[in-house]
């Protein structure tokens, strides 16, 4: 018997109309059509105002002098400074406090996903009213409130309040303490802390292949810290322990010398840390609890200490669940640090925010505003997808 | 076939329960249990759902605490003392109902996880012993993979060789098979015979009933948080005592 | 082994009577013993946590009710060291509607009415389905009346709802409905297909309906809480179809659609709202033919639309990708079309799912109108914040936020209360 080929060669003719591949080339040219027809629209329009009202284009005015004041940088500054230094300024400032932000807020919002999973019920229920709290408030009413409580509790300067003899001083114009002058030894005392942190590696190491050997734990971490910290120490011993401090003083109006911690700073970064550690708080509780049950009984079964259960069974499990959410909350701070603008805060939106009042170029300024918060959430975001991968569970 | 009936009244007792009683909030879950567990005695407790089997083996190695009454495992007492349950966790190894492997571990790291944290063995020593085990349950070739990438019944055998490698004096078992796909259920039978038979002391609860007439010493019938009935296997099927007992064989013993 | 005194009788015993617990474990006393003071270290904690809230809990009422000053002419004579809430009582008007005519407030009183009242609507499920449109449509005609006093529809508008009913309806009811009814479908979309062209090429002039029952008040004296519910109700409300499609869009085969989807959603994502807020009051001018003069609202609102859009579109992405690929295959055995196995099949499933994520987004964003006090409209958080500009209630900042704080937190709790209660019955149905 002749068996029918199934799929036989000959091709049947569809009609055009008909064809799924067509089809679905149709549709894309119309909607790509319809969106470049909307896009020429725009920019057509773009063209025509910018030239009516005479705005210059390009990103020359870079390089113009900026002529405003930014009252809280972290590298020199003056109004006599470029356009392109003063954006720089707003840059560093917003991952000044982004980054700290990160880490704080990681930190205190473990602290509190733990509280609510303790077993001392008020400790518990006080964790959840804090993250309720904060949760279904807006963050920029947080900020008002810790600012407006910062600026409006402490005295001005003149009645500033003196802490350690008279040495840091707490005023409306921020927290000012002693700084150590500037001394050639920190260069090496910072080579010295990049020392001791490779030292600290090494010794991880050589502590997890003796583990190995002999079975004999080794206290890694307080040694490494001990090393990571005690190198920069022993280095400065040696280049003659300088201590000569830049004292802060009280001149006119405000003080001078030292360095300052200003409240719209501190309010900033208390507001984000305060806010942000709610949401990562019901993160890692919620990785906590998606833990099965059975993984802390046959953990306590074969005799596991509950700190070494934490550490070997639960949290690297935990970590899995509590990754993804984690990266959009280190994503929100990054962005809600914008909110800098409205308590006078000078990060990137503040400056560009001048800049566009100044110069009138609307259009390259808020591309430079997307272009950098688009690098910094995409390697945020690229970050935590490559160690997301490394966590998974392997399946059938 | 039945094990001949053996005669411990001389071995010393491992395991001591002594007027042991238990409280979920109001529900008496563990009425009054009196128990001795002689060395190398293998018991099968069974009994119906709730009937508190399950809580009571959970017991002895304080995955649940007893609000009255004594435990007293290897002349250790069991108390809120960490020191006292860390002891006594030594010497007893669990085998869960739903495996418990940790996921995120090679099968070998399952195995060397315990000798090397809390015994603190050299690595190479704790994987020695750890291939050794996984010989013994019949499954070296799987030591690098993952406990998803393993069936059901190769889990729990892993799971068996992760107790094992403590060397625990005593085992318990909770529902070890129920879980297991039918075809599955043999092959960690297996297991546990061979270890009954190198003498290990054995706590099983189970409805696996031909494994009772092959190993146990012993069967306990518990019901409502009692001791209801016990007795050597042979004269426990034949020849059950109490309504209770009757009305439950009844209902499990189907062939 | 059978030694009685060890193990009991052989034989059972029978029903023992039912010992009670000791008195240390249950009741109040139980309670405590377990959670507050079941060790040293948690006993320590425990007290150490009741002395600090007491202490706090006792400074904070002190100053909040104890001394407080409830009624005042002026902020001079809030003396006493307490909360001045007079100053709440004196411009409650003024933080909840901002400055809308003073006598015409019942009018931003009766909108807030009716967006609550339609979003209590929206929640029960027993309207998921077409009444929803509805509701919405009924509901949002009263709101945007009472708000402006006066309302013109063009007849475009008829035009181009005819078109997007007749060309949805045929795409879904092709095959099922009658050719009566296809028909009406045809007719209705060649009639708005042919009148909105003729109107953009001119040749049909412009004209329209008008309502106008009370005095017009434009968007600019707008203020507090319509500003904040619009915004968030609005904007969800239209980024919810939006942010379908760009997922759908996300999901396509067709690469240029998915391209264009992937890269609007990053790009949203990637960027922060007040950005987004910055370029549409400082660039959609620039966009627009010159002289055409967008409302400042409504590019708040655009932007907020846009920006929801592309977090809407995250949600139901994860929601189809939950869907099991038997779904899809089932529909097209079935010999459904594109439009027919998305509106029928898959989407009630994905949004059934993704109902708790979204409503957390809808508090989310809820919070995030606040924003729009940077670009200058006058939200709920705004007039609050110029209620303490007045120099004859000056000083009292942390009275007015803690008064906003508490509104606000009135809605996002009750929310977010609901979005768990919903998870619970929606999950009643599957096996978890």
């Amino acid at each position: 018997m002749a068996v029918e080929a199934i799929g036989s060669t000959a091709r049947v003719k569809v009609a055009p109309w008909n064809d799924p591949v067509i089809r679905g080339w149709v549709f894309q040219i119309v909607v790509v059509g319809l969106v470049g027809a909307l896009f020429w629209f725009l920019i057509s329009n773009t063209i025509d105002n910018l030239q009516r009202q005479k705005i210059a284009s390009g990103f020359h005015y870079l390089e113009r002098e900026a002529g405003f004041e930014i009252g809280d940088t972290m590298i020199p500054y003056s109004p006599a400074s470029t356009y392109a230094r003063a954006i720089w300024v707003g840059i560093l400032n917003t991952l000044r406090v982004a980054v700290l932000g990160i880490i704080i807020s990681t930190v205190f919002g473990t602290l509190i996903g733990v509280g609510r999973l303790s077993r001392n019920w008020l400790l518990a229920k006080i964790c959840e009213w804090y993250v309720e709290a904060f949760r279904n408030v807006p963050l920029l009413l947080w900020l008002f409130l810790i600012y407006k409580m910062i600026s409006e509790a402490f005295p001005g300067p003149r009645q500033a309040i003196r802490l350690l003899w008279d040495s840091v001083f707490l005023s409306n114009r921020g927290l000012y303490f002693p700084i150590p002058m500037g001394d050639p030894i920190h260069k090496w005392m910072a080579v010295g802390l990049f020392v001791g942190l490779a030292a600290a590696l090494v010794i991880k190491r050589w502590a997890k292949a003796r583990q190995d050997a002999t079975g004999q734990p080794f206290p890694t971490f307080r040694v490494g810290t001990a090393v990571t910290l005690g190198v920069p120490f022993v280095v400065w011993l040696l280049g003659g322990a300088p201590h000569r401090m830049s004292w802060p003083e009280l001149t006119g109006f405000n003080f001078t010398g030292g360095m300052v911690i200003q409240p719209e700073f501190t309010a900033l970064l208390v507001g984000l840390v305060l806010y942000t550690s709610a949401f990562i708080a019901e993160i890692v509780r919620s990785g906590i609890l998606a833990i099965n049950k059975g993984q802390s009984e046959a953990a306590a079964a074969i005799g596991l200490t509950r700190g070494q259960e934490m550490r070997l069974i639960l949290l690297p499990q935990a970590m899995r669940v509590i990754v993804p959410p984690l990266t959009s909350q280190y994503l929100n701070i990054t962005k809600n640090s914008s909110l800098a603008i409205a308590i006078g805060y000078p990060d990137l939106v503040a400056a560009v925010n001048v800049t566009i009042n100044q110069t009138g170029q609307a259009i390259e300024n808020i591309l430079l505003i997307m272009a950098a918060y688009l690098t910094v959430s995409l390697s945020i975001s690229a970050f935590m997808n490559w160690y997301n991968k490394r966590l998974a569970l392997k399946e059938r | 076939m039945a094990a001949a009936a053996r005669d411990l009244s001389n071995t010393p007792s491992v395991i001591e329960l002594r007027v042991v009683n238990k409280w979920y909030g109001q529900f008496h879950v563990l009425s009054d249990i009196n128990l001795d567990v002689k060395e190398g005695e293998k018991i099968v407790i069974c009994g119906p759902s709730g009937s508190g089997k399950s809580t009571l083996i959970r017991c002895i190695n304080r995955l649940e605490e007893h609000q009255a009454g004594d435990i007293v495992v290897h002349g250790v007492t069991l108390s809120n003392d960490v020191k006292n349950i860390e002891a006594i966790r030594r010497e007893v190894g669990m085998v869960f109902q739903s495996f418990n492997l940790f996921p995120h571990l090679t099968i070998l790291e399952n195995l060397t996880l315990a000798p090397i944290w809390v015994k603190k063995m050299p690595k190479k020593d704790a994987e020695e012993i750890g291939m050794a085990l996984l010989e013994r349950v019949r499954i070296p070739e799987q030591a690098n993979k993952y406990p998803g990438q393993l069936s059901g019944g190769q889990q729990q055998r892993v799971a068996i060789a992760r107790a094992l490698a403590m060397r625990p004096k005593i085992m318990l078992f909770d529902e070890p098979t129920s879980a297991l796909d039918p075809e599955m259920v043999k092959e960690v039978l297996d297991v546990m015979i061979e270890l009954a038979g190198e003498g290990m002391t054995m706590l099983v609860v189970t409805h696996e009933m031909g494994f009772a007439r092959a190993v146990a010493d012993r069967v306990i019938f518990m019901d409502r948080g009692e001791i209801v009935e016990q007795n050597q296997p042979e004269l426990f099927f034949a020849n059950p005592q109490n309504e209770r007992t009757k009305l439950f064989l009844g209902q499990i013993l189907h062939h | 082994m059978t030694d009685a005194a060890q193990t009991g009788p052989a034989h059972g015993v029978g029903g023992r009577p039912q010992l009670a617990p000791p008195k240390l474990e249950t009741g109040v006393l139980g309670w405590m013993h377990h959670n507050l003071f079941s060790s040293w270290a948690n006993g320590v904690t425990t007290i150490v946590l009741i002395v600090a809230t007491v202490s706090f809990l006792s400074s904070f009422l002190d100053w909040a009710v104890v001394r407080a000053t409830w009624t005042a002419a002026s902020g001079a004579e809030c003396r006493g060291g307490g909360a001045c809430w007079a100053l709440i009582h004196e411009k409650y008007r003024y933080i909840f509607f901002g400055s809308f005519p003073y006598e015409q407030q019942w009018r931003p009183l009766f909108a807030c009415l009716a967006m609550i009242a339609m979003l209590l609507i929206s929640s029960d499920r027993r309207t998921w389905n077409w009444r929803l449109l509805a509701i919405w449509t009924v509901g949002s005609f009263i709101t945007f009346l009472l708000m402006f006093g006066q309302l013109h529809f063009p007849f475009v508008l008829f035009l181009i709802i005819a078109l997007v009913g007749g060309g949805g309806g045929m795409a879904i009811r092709s095959r099922v409905a009658e050719s009566g009814e296809l028909n009406a479908y045809r007719i209705a979309a060649a009639i708005g297909l042919v009148g909105v062209v003729l109107r953009l090429t001119g040749i049909l002039p412009p004209f329209g309906i008008t309502i106008a029952p009370f005095s017009y008040v434009e968007t600019g004296s707008w203020g507090g809480l319509p500003v904040t519910l619009i915004l968030a109700t609005y904007g969800l409300a239209f980024a919810f179809p939006f942010g379908i499609l760009l997922a759908l869009g996300r999901r396509s085969n067709l690469p240029l659609i998915k391209g264009l989807s992937v890269g609007f959603i990053e790009l949203i994502r990637g960027v922060p709202l007040i950005s987004l807020l910055i370029m549409a009051s400082v660039m959609l001018p620039l966009f627009l033919p010159s002289g055409s003069n967008i409302d400042k609202f409504l590019r708040a609102q655009v932007a907020v639309i846009l920006f929801a859009g592309a977090y809407i579109a995250e949600i139901v992405r994860g929601g189809l990708q939950s869907l099991p690929k038997g779904q899809f295959e089932a529909a097209d055995a079935m010999a459904l079309n594109y439009v027919q196995k998305t509106a029928l099949i898959i989407l009630p499933q994905a949004l059934r799912v993704v109902i708790p994520p979204l409503i957390n987004t809808f508090i989310g964003f809820f919070k995030d109108t606040s924003l729009v006090l940077i670009i200058g409209i006058f939200d709920f958080l705004n007039t609050a914040n110029s209620a303490l500009v007045d120099p004859a209630w000056a000083g009292f900042p942390a009275e007015v936020y803690l008064f906003a704080a508490l509104v606000y937190f009135i809605f996002c709790f009750s929310m977010s209360r609901y979005s768990k209660y919903l998870e619970i019955e929606l999950n009643k149905g599957t096996r978890r």
